[in-house]
């Protein structure tokens, strides 16, 4: 039969709409309007999941998003398969696959079980006392034992092929949670004409007035009034209410984000995004997320059939689905006797243990007297029968010293427990707010708000329906302004409970478990003994224990293990204190997170005009910064050395064409621009006639090398500034802060132009030849163009700012283009240069060149903490000007002193061998360990120009260690170098004179 | 993520901007005039206070404007921002407000 559980009226599911899914291959049939675990009852199904660490049976526990035991694999089709969905906030579908987790073979027969029998072996800090010793074992035992134990569920195979939303949102007031505080606070706020965003992350709005089938509001069934108003928030345009939306973050100054299901309960989804993420900025936020129930602690309360109260009422009234047919209330307050009242109405088979007294109780036990039901006041639960499901549980009288009586045995399919509520106060804490505890409540509220924020409803520990009415209409006014209150009348909720940590018990408290947390297997017996052990931080005996760690993050369980840790010290709840509460309330996806930042859009990348022709012609790219780069160009059978050498020779013999359009550009313009120019570089600027270049250096404040590059005077107002590739950004954001902030007076202006001018760079003994056919306008003699000379003319007949520069040590220029007429440009300098075998060149070669030359690239023979004179440059200082940043710290006693490491060249014994870059230098490999390190390879090339490596480093005192022996560590131990001058190749520098 | 009022554009979330350090620290104007015990308190001694604390920001993913702003480094609240060389409010005001920061003190 069909849903041999399914009560033949109720609910809010639509029975004229069946819906098939599988669960573990067998298939489900349940309602609309069902989750999968309302369904999963429906047909008798408890036993759902193996629990983390002893493999336990487990069933399903609540009905909400706190449930910690019934975690499922969801497969939606191929790709879309992921772990750990709570089955009670899973909507059923046609359609949807779902597994169970964490057992082998099968959920029924699972050998992981053992775990269970050994658990006096698996005690808190079982792992931190195990896995020590021998040291040998980490690696091959302990780590591979330990990884395949961790874990629940398996993570999604292939890449998810969903797509995310993600939508910023501003509003006047923002309601989290559409029960009934959270309707009456976004009814009074909506009225006042406020934009107002109602988010629940149930499928229907209404919370707890969906299950509670016999509360009144106003004269009217709650049914009623929840249409009513949902209707009326409907009808109104400020109105955003968001269903299937939970706010999981609580950041600064109100955004909060908001994880919206927009098609998991679709059998289609179309093309709409699987979810979307909303960053909400609220004017005000009203916190109406109700209260979570306490499981009550006693052995084996983790049975399959064992379930919290009042998710028994909800299964029962909402889904209208018997969790069993005997059922057994066990409760040490008054919210049980509603769920009892309505299970008994409904047919069921009811017995209800109170661990109060008659004298405790109020009306709620005359109540279900009268109703027929048997009600054991004054008995605690001493443990649960049964293996795979719940068969009877096991009661005796108990007085209030603790001493038990003769033990009891109730038969049942099913117990419904209630150990009291606790306030969902978890965003309220993300705001940053401070708790405050309530001895009568037995919890911790919401005390002083620390952003524009306020608590209603049981959320606030107001559990009585007219109460929770009236506060969350107060404050939705309050949050939109008005100060408009307004009363209700409603039926009297049933609220009070004596708050229990652990169920009184005549048993060997050593041998029971009785679970606290229980996806993570953590018992009450764990927790003492943790505190035993001198763990008394609440923040330590969760991290020792793992309680509370789960992906419930404890909402069942922590003010049972909190209750536990101060009955063990001693203590009050606040003077233990709360863990910290952290985003996300319930699990996100990645994909929320992530949304449309995927692939291309995860990190931009940036390409230069010539990056087409570079591809075309089979470079292989590196990424520099944000730029990918034509690395080397390598033709057919020829690797990453071959390339670069065959490059290397072409362009010292021949001429080499570069596509350097990367570095950054910053034009400099204003009447005070040469003043400027001059605070920022080490470099004099005033007497820089126009037309000419001048390489600068500058530093930051503290005297360190922030970038470099060549600058040349356009007019006696503008310069044109290049930066190293990487260094743009930081060049210009370090030149408009002191502009702004220290120099206003000055007249400048600064652009960034790195994205206007394309850079071509040819360079070799032959590239004067090559480009004179289409240079106009600019004699290219040498006496007219000298090194370092600028000059502006067309080439191709486009604009260009013309540089004779060189960063190989060749004759050379760099021509500047507009970057829409680079490729033109490039292509035609190509042609032309067929006839002198023109060879294209990439960023490796770039460096070998430059390096055989000495010259330094900032990051690499810098790093932050190196100044001009350590690299060799200390000349490039105006000696005459009073003052640039970072003078002053040149004359700190730290950089004055001697021993700073310093830039010099190496050479390897073996000319082979190249060394590894960053590799450490010593000077007697023969010293004890630890031996003293004088500093490191900073870049090291196999040199074809040169016939062998070379290798430059920074070294303690290098300079004067000119022409001795140094030994660098390589992976076949120490190699022998001789210290010498870094430049290389053509240390007259008369090639590049050409 | 904060909410950051831009003297020149208004309210603009946090990952426009980038934070500076403390404020009202003027590069002094001669610094070789200084011992090496004051430029290094020049460069490197900040406050780090539990209250209001005035700080450098940059709208740099805007205007790219540089302002200051007076926060409060335990409730993350922004007193206010005002621009470049301006005074902020709570010094206009004569009453000395006891939770100002050495910064203050020293601009």
């Amino acid at each position: 039969m069909a849903q041999p559980f399914r009560l033949s009226r109720g609910g809010r599911i639509d029975r004229a709409r069946p819906v098939r899914f599988t669960f573990n291959g067998r298939t489900i049939e349940g309602f609309h309007g069902d989750s999968v675990a309302s369904a999963l009852l429906a047909n008798g199904i408890h036993l759902v999941g193996r629990s983390f660490k002893y493999h336990r049976p487990r069933g399903i526990l609540s009905h909400g998003p706190d449930e910690p035991s019934a975690l499922l694999s969801v497969d939606r089709g191929p790709g879309r398969i992921d772990p750990n969905n709570r089955a009670s906030v899973v909507e059923a579908r046609d359609g949807l696959k779902t597994l169970s987790q964490n057992h082998w073979p099968s959920l029924e027969h699972d050998i992981g079980a053992v775990n269970d029998l050994l658990s006096p072996v698996f005690v808190a800090g079982f792992y931190y006392k195990t896995f020590m010793w021998p040291r040998k074992f980490w690696d091959k035992v302990y780590e591979p034992f330990i990884r395949a134990a961790a874990g629940l569920g398996k993570a999604p195979a292939v890449p998810d092929p969903d797509r995310y939303a993600n939508r910023h949102a501003h509003c006047d007031v923002l309601v989290v949670g559409a029960g009934p505080a959270g309707l009456a606070a976004a009814l009074a706020a909506a009225r006042t004409g406020k934009r107002v965003i109602l988010a629940d992350e149930g499928p229907e709005p209404g919370g707890a007035l969906l299950h509670d089938v016999t509360a009144e509001i106003d004269g009217r069934p709650a049914s009623e009034w929840l249409s009513a108003t949902l209707a009326e928030l409907d009808s109104r345009e400020n109105v955003i209410l968001l269903s299937r939306t939970t706010a999981f973050g609580y950041y600064n100054h109100n955004h909060v984000a908001l994880a919206e299901r927009v098609t998991d309960h679709l059998p289609s989804p179309g093309t709409a995004p699987r979810e979307r993420l909303w960053q909400v900025r609220a004017g005000e936020v009203v916190l109406a997320g109700g209260s979570h129930e306490r499981p009550l602690v006693f052995a084996d309360n983790d049975r399959p059939g064992i379930l919290l109260a009042e998710s028994v009422r909800v299964f029962v009234n909402r889904y209208g689905v018997a969790p069993g047919r005997r059922i057994v209330f066990a409760t040490s307050g008054a919210s049980a006797y509603a769920a009892a009242l309505d299970a008994k109405a409904a047919g069921l088979a009811v017995t209800l243990v109170d661990l109060r007294s008659d004298s405790e109780c109020g009306p709620e036990l005359a109540r279900l007297k009268a109703a027929g039901v048997e009600v054991l006041t004054g008995h605690t639960v001493i443990g649960s029968k049964g293996t795979k499901r719940v068969t009877g549980l096991i009661v005796a009288p108990v007085d209030r010293a603790g001493r038990c009586g003769a033990h009891r045995v109730l038969d049942c399919d099913c117990v419904g427990m209630s150990g009291g509520w606790t306030p969902a106060v978890h965003l309220f804490s993300q705001s940053r707010g401070k708790l405050a505890y309530d001895e009568r409540l037995d919890a911790f509220l919401p005390g002083t708000s620390a952003q524009a924020e306020r608590s209603a409803g049981a959320s606030k520990g107001t559990y009585d329906l007219a109460a929770i009415l009236a506060e969350g209409f107060a404050a939705g006014a309050a949050a939109a302004g008005s100060d408009e209150r307004r009363s209700f009348t409603a039926t009297p909720t049933l609220t009070g409970f004596r708050p229990v940590r652990a169920m009184p018990t005549d048993a060997d408290p050593t041998k029971v478990r009785a679970f606290v947390d229980f996806q993570n297997d953590v018992t009450a017996k764990d927790i003492k003994l943790a505190v035993r052990e001198g763990f008394h931080s609440i923040e330590h005996v969760k991290r020792y224990t793992t309680t509370g760690m789960a992906t419930d993050q404890g909402k069942t369980s922590n003010m049972n293990a909190l209750g536990i840790v101060a009955g063990q010290l001693d203590k009050t709840l606040p003077g233990v204190g709360t863990t910290t509460f952290r985003p996300p309330y319930t699990p996100v996806t990645f994909g929320a997170l992530v949304g449309p930042a995927r692939h291309a859009l995860f990190d931009p990348i940036r390409t230069t005009p010539i990056h087409d022709w570079a591809e075309e012609h089979g470079a292989t790219f590196e990424n520099v910064a944000l730029w990918r780069r034509a690395w080397y160009f390598p033709k057919a059978g020829e690797d990453l050395h071959k390339a670069v050498a065959r490059e290397c020779e072409a362009v010292r013999r021949g001429v080499g064409i570069f596509d350097a359009s990367t570095l950054g550009k910053i034009e400099v313009v204003g009447p005070d621009a040469a003043e400027f120019m001059n605070r920022i570089y080490i470099n004099p600027w005033l007497k820089l006639e126009v037309g000419r270049c001048r390489y600068g250096l500058m530093l930051k404040e503290d005297g360190y090398i922030l970038d470099d590059g060549v600058v040349a005077r356009i007019a006696p107002d503008c310069f044109h500034v290049t930066t190293t590739t990487g260094g743009a950004p930081r060049v210009l954001a370090h030149m408009e802060d002191y502009l702004q902030t220290e120099w206003p007076d000055l007249k400048v202006f600064l652009t960034s132009t790195t994205e206007q001018w394309a850079v071509i760079a040819l360079q070799g003994p032959k590239a004067r030849e090559v480009i004179a056919p289409l240079v106009d306008g600019i004699d290219l003699s040498p006496e007219a163009f000298p090194h370092m000379a600028m000059r502006s003319g067309t080439i191709c007949g486009v604009p260009t700012r013309l540089f004779r520069v060189s960063f190989t040590g060749e004759l050379g220029f760099e021509i500047n283009v507009p970057s829409d007429h680079a490729r033109a440009v490039w292509e035609a300098i190509w042609e032309a240069g067929q006839p002198h075998g023109i060879t294209p060149y990439g960023t490796e070669t770039m460096h070998v060149l430059r390096a055989e030359k000495g010259y330094i690239i900032i990051g690499q023979e810098t790093d932050g903490t190196v100044t001009p004179d350590d690299v060799g440059l200390a000349g490039m200082i105006a000696k005459a000007k009073k003052d640039f940043v970072g003078k002053r710290s040149l004359a700190r006693p730290d950089v004055v002193a001697s021993g700073r490491k310093q830039l010099v060249g190496l050479v390897t014994d073996d000319p082979k061998l190249v060394l590894d870059e960053g590799a450490q230098i010593v000077a007697d490999p023969g010293q004890p360990i630890p031996m003293r390190m004088l500093g490191h390879v900073t870049s090291s090339y196999w040199s074809p120009n040169c016939g062998r490596s070379i290798a430059m480093a920074l070294v303690a005192d290098g300079r004067a260690l000119q022409g001795g022996p140094l030994h660098v560590t390589t992976p076949e131990g120490f190699a022998r170098v001789t210290v010498v001058d870094p430049v290389f190749f053509d240390p007259k520098g008369e090639r590049i004179h050409a | 993520m904060l909410l950051i009022a831009c003297p020149y554009c208004g309210n603009r979330p946090e990952t426009e901007f980038r934070c500076g350090g403390q404020a009202h620290i003027a590069r002094p104007s001669d610094p070789g005039s200084l011992s090496d015990e004051q430029w290094a308190e020049h460069l490197f001694v900040r406050s780090n206070p539990r209250g209001v604390h005035a700080e450098r920001w940059n709208h740099v993913h805007g205007c790219g404007r540089w302002f200051n702003a007076r926060r409060d480094t335990v409730s993350d609240r922004f007193l206010e921002t005002y621009k470049m060389g301006e005074t902020p409010q709570s010094q206009k005001s004569t009453s000395t407000d006891s939770t100002s920061t050495q910064a203050e003190a020293r601009a």
